[in-house]
């Protein structure tokens, strides 16, 4: 456990001393739900229809943007070497991370998310769904996303690499996350969404790092 | 078990069962084309373009088929460091992502005349289209690493972490029951739910189903399991091949990389 917090913090003051890489995430987020107004025309039914579904995908990708935080600079200053030979498990080592990467990346994220609503007209009902779906999905997102980023340590083309590998295993996420809102606001329940959500959210947290740590072994190994 | 886990004694039982399987494979395409094609009747909703099924419900299969035997490959990879799993993973990987590209395509000109649309973001057709993402992503990382036995394990943790979307694919039209059909082929195999859905859908077919343990009338089921038999060995036969291409190119680096083998193993 002080293992666990120790990786935490650090990556946690990592990444507030570059605060300007959390900051390029959060003004991609922003800039590019901003374009989505100019593609389809600023009717705002149309926005609100949208909104929903423009706010998860940005979600999905602002999370992707970055992963490469996650491990890249690590590994290229041998810490990574270090954390991996250390007597602790790596899959907390990598947890621990996890949550860092979550605290700096979905957290903001979910801050942001209600201005976009705004920009997009969504409706006022949608909000406070919106927001839970996104802290229930958001972890997962990163958990999965840390086994992307472990398996493509050392290769080429990570970037696309990692695009290809994860975005897959992100749709039924968004899917639940999507049609929570719209459930909401065609007058159901959201709950079941939120309990789908919640299983995957479960189900990732042991199994997700126990994954990413074999790939991470490799990727340093090699 | 684990004494075919070397790969030339493996090779050499599946070169002298390849013959065999060309022999019986292309007999059995011959036959399911000529029943699908000639000898089996038109469907009295569909007519012809029921057709398609012959080619498109065994593409289907085998396209998860090749998934889970490319995921068990790397299983076995992972767990025992058989050398052979990561060669079957690798060889079933290129085979599968066209089955599943042929069951995308075929399933979409079906879908034209009989629901009137190309494409719909059906569960079904969702999950199948995330599985061929799953091929390509496969693909993609196993050749990502400039040595190419670096990608070994990073694909092979892929491939166990994808089997998920397998169950996904599989019991897809019994939980979200929208427009590609349920399964008519084996009965029922969820029990209730699929029971209930399929009696209120299309009554007098569960009641056939029920005689029969099948809801596909005989003379259409005999053409689509020809078909499955040929495209399994097809598949099979495929691998074989591919098989003897990878474990000759892990033989050719090793002898590059200055490996003397034993004198018995060439």
């Amino acid at each position: 456990m002080t293992a666990f917090l120790a990786v935490l913090t650090r990556d946690l003051r990592l990444a507030l001393r570059q605060s300007a890489d959390l900051a390029l995430v959060l003004g991609f987020f922003v800039i590019a739900a901003s374009l989505f107004p100019f593609g389809v025309g600023p009717s705002p039914e149309i926005l609100a229809r949208i909104a929903p579904g423009v706010i998860w995908v940005l979600a999905l990708l602002a999370v992707m943007l970055s992963l490469d935080r996650l491990f890249q600079q690590d590994l290229a200053d041998g810490s990574l070497e270090q954390l991996a030979l250390a007597p602790v498990p790596l899959s907390i080592t990598i947890l621990a991370k996890v949550a860092a990467h979550w605290l700096t990346t979905g957290l903001p994220l979910i801050a942001v998310a209600p201005v976009i609503g705004i920009l997009l007209n969504l409706p006022p009902d949608g909000y406070v769904t919106l927001l839970v779906g996104l802290a229930l999905g958001t972890p997962t997102l990163s958990l999965i996303g840390a086994v992307g980023a472990g398996l493509t340590l050392g290769a080429r083309r990570a970037g696309l690499l990692i695009a290809l590998l994860v975005l897959p295993l992100y749709i039924p996420i968004l899917i639940f996350g999507v049609t929570a809102v719209d459930a909401v606001l065609t007058g159901f329940d959201a709950r079941a969404h939120f309990l789908y959500l919640a299983a995957i959210l479960a189900a990732a947290i042991p199994l997700a790092p126990l994954a990413a740590a074999a790939a991470v072994r490799h990727g340093v190994e090699g | 078990m684990h004494r075919f886990a070397n790969p030339s004694r493996f090779m050499r039982v599946a070169d002298a069962l390849l013959p065999w399987m060309i022999a019986l494979c292309l007999p059995l395409f011959a036959a399911g084309l000529y029943y699908g094609l000639y000898q089996s009747p038109a469907d009295f909703q569909q007519s012809e373009t029921v057709r398609v099924m012959y080619i498109h419900v065994p593409t289907a299969f085998l396209a998860q088929a090749a998934y889970v035997v490319m995921a068990l490959g790397s299983a076995s990879f992972l767990i025992w460091k058989h050398p052979l799993g990561d060669l079957i993973a690798r060889s079933a990987a290129p085979v599968g992502a066209v089955f599943c590209f042929v069951c995308l395509v075929t399933g979409s000109l079906w879908g034209k005349p009989t629901w009137g649309t190309y494409w719909v973001w059906d569960a079904r057709l969702t999950s199948m289209l995330i599985l061929q993402f799953l091929f390509f992503g496969y693909l993609a990382l196993a050749n990502a690493f400039d040595d190419p036995a670096r990608g070994d394990k990073p694909a092979a943790i892929l491939a166990v972490v994808g089997i998920v979307n397998i169950p996904i694919i599989k019991f897809s039209v019994y939980f979200f029951n929208t427009l590609h059909q349920q399964s008519t082929l084996f009965g029922d195999l969820m029990g209730g739910s699929g029971d209930a859905a399929k009696s209120v859908n299309q009554p007098d077919i569960a009641a056939a189903a029920a005689e029969q343990g099948s809801a596909l009338a005989p003379e259409m089921l005999l053409p689509l399991m020809l078909m499955f038999g040929a495209f399994s060995l097809f598949f099979l036969i495929l691998l074989v091949l591919r098989l003897r291409g990878e474990w000759a190119s892990v033989r050719l680096r090793a002898l590059r990389a200055g490996f003397r083998p034993a004198p018995e193993e060439v």
